[in-house]
């Protein structure tokens, strides 16, 4: 699965094109908001707009919806980030010669679930206290009897298999599309070099697939980025309301 | 691409959920240098945007607010000072119409005490003309008896002062006699 790395050149490990992407990532996302954001006026450009409306996308409709209140703000920058970070990488995949979703290796989404865990689990701890444990898997309203069944069930639900999930979400999701998207640039390479041209015309329906499910792809890599940061906002919140769930 | 795939199957035992640490480390510093400058930068500046926005709309609410209560406050003014006005005018009329009333009914007094007067004078003037009738009559009546009386008598009854003591008693007891009458 590894790209051959630029640095030493043609090696198997080293550093490789994803990381320069990641890198890359971080230089337009930065240059792009600050480029947006630099000249604030109370009537925006286009420029400005547009970066208004996306960090307000973030802002309003992820963070302030879901976490709400007066402290939604402390957390705008965290899901922001998380969210365009994701969008970009995502987005590689569906240019052309890049073809690369930086998640489809799975390290990339393993360290934004487990940043994502250790902040909500520091989150819970520092609004409730050690009671923060007791919250999050003792759900109140529930027969004492049943509580033996359900609390295991929280245990794992909540602190075991949400950052698995969360990771593995973002990572099979671009792994699947980067597959499909390379099954189907070899399928139609190998259909053309056939001989027979029936054989080779059929590379055309291949092709109309593949246009559709690239199409997909791209919706997937917009929505995944969504998704990622929407459940960031959920368990934030779900930490800072423990009390009340 | 090929050489991808080929490169990918031969190396079978290559776990997909096996994390390149390398990789990790990258997105790794990548976030977080991102994250650092949203942060930083970018986040601080939309909301400072964001905020001066709020503050000018909101500012704007504020002044139109502030200009219609000031209206509003200007018209209950000039409702009062009409009130105040109708008041005034009322009390003015009201005042008039009792000094007029006053003055009417002063008018009225004195006329009532200028004819009472007039009638005194008119009754006194009337007494003393009697009076003087009385007296002018008394004196005439008492010449005229006295000649008709020395004519039919043929005696002169000339000496002035019996004639009138005649005349005198006659009216005294004439007098007297009304008096009895009356009585």
């Amino acid at each position: 699965m590894h790209l051959p790395a630029i640095l030493p050149w043609g090696a198997a490990e080293g550093f490789s094109k994803q990381m320069l992407l990641v890198l890359l990532s971080v230089v337009i996302i930065a240059a792009f908001f600050v480029l947006a954001a630099r000249k604030q006026q109370l009537v925006p450009g286009k420029l400005q707009f547009a970066g208004e409306a996306a960090y307000g996308f973030v802002r309003n409709g992820i963070a302030k919806d879901i976490i709400g209140g007066k402290d939604f703000i402390k957390y705008v920058p965290l899901l922001f980030s998380l969210f365009f970070f994701i969008l970009v990488n995502n987005i590689y995949g569906a240019i052309p010669l890049l073809q690369l979703p930086t998640f489809s290796h799975v390290g990339g989404a393993y360290v934004l679930a487990g940043l994502v865990y250790f902040t909500w689990i520091a989150i819970g701890l520092k609004k409730n206290g050690i009671r923060y444990f007791k919250l999050a898997t003792v759900p109140s309203g529930v027969p004492w009897f049943i509580l033996p069944i359900v609390i295991p069930i929280e245990i794992i639900s909540n602190f075991l298999v949400r950052p698995v999930t969360h990771s593995l979400r973002l990572f099979a999701t671009m792994l699947a599309g980067h597959l499909i998207m390379m099954i189907a640039g070899s399928g139609i390479e190998f259909l053309v070099m056939q001989e027979n041209i029936l054989l080779k015309g059929t590379s055309l329906l291949v092709l109309v697939g593949a246009i559709a499910l690239y199409m997909l792809e791209a919706l997937i890599m917009v929505l995944q980025a969504y998704v990622f940061t929407l459940l960031t906002a959920i368990y934030i919140e779900g930490a800072l309301h423990a009390d009340s769930h | 691409m090929n050489q991808l795939i080929i490169s990918a199957a031969t190396e079978g035992e290559v776990n997909p959920l096996m994390p390149n640490l390398w990789e990790m480390g990258v997105v790794l510093a990548g976030f977080l240098i991102l994250l650092f400058i949203v942060v930083k930068f970018v986040v601080p500046m939309f909301e400072k945007t964001f905020a001066e926005r709020a503050e000018a709309i909101e500012g704007g609410i504020a002044k139109a607010e502030k200009a219609q209560a000031e209206a509003s406050a200007a018209l209950e003014e000039y409702k009062q000072q009409l009130t105040d006005a109708r008041a005034e005018a009322n009390r003015i009329r009201e005042e008039a119409r009792a000094e007029g009333a006053q003055i009417l009914a002063d008018l009225k007094e004195k006329a009532a005490a200028e004819s009472a007067r007039i009638t005194a004078q008119a009754h006194a003037q009337i007494e003393s003309e009697r009076q003087a009738a009385v007296v002018s009559l008394r004196s005439e009546v008492g010449t005229l008896a006295t000649t008709l009386a020395g004519r039919i008598v043929g005696e002169a009854l000339n000496d002035d002062a019996r004639a009138a003591r005649v005349v005198d008693r006659f009216l005294a007891d004439l007098e007297t006699q009304n008096a009895g009458a009356a009585k």
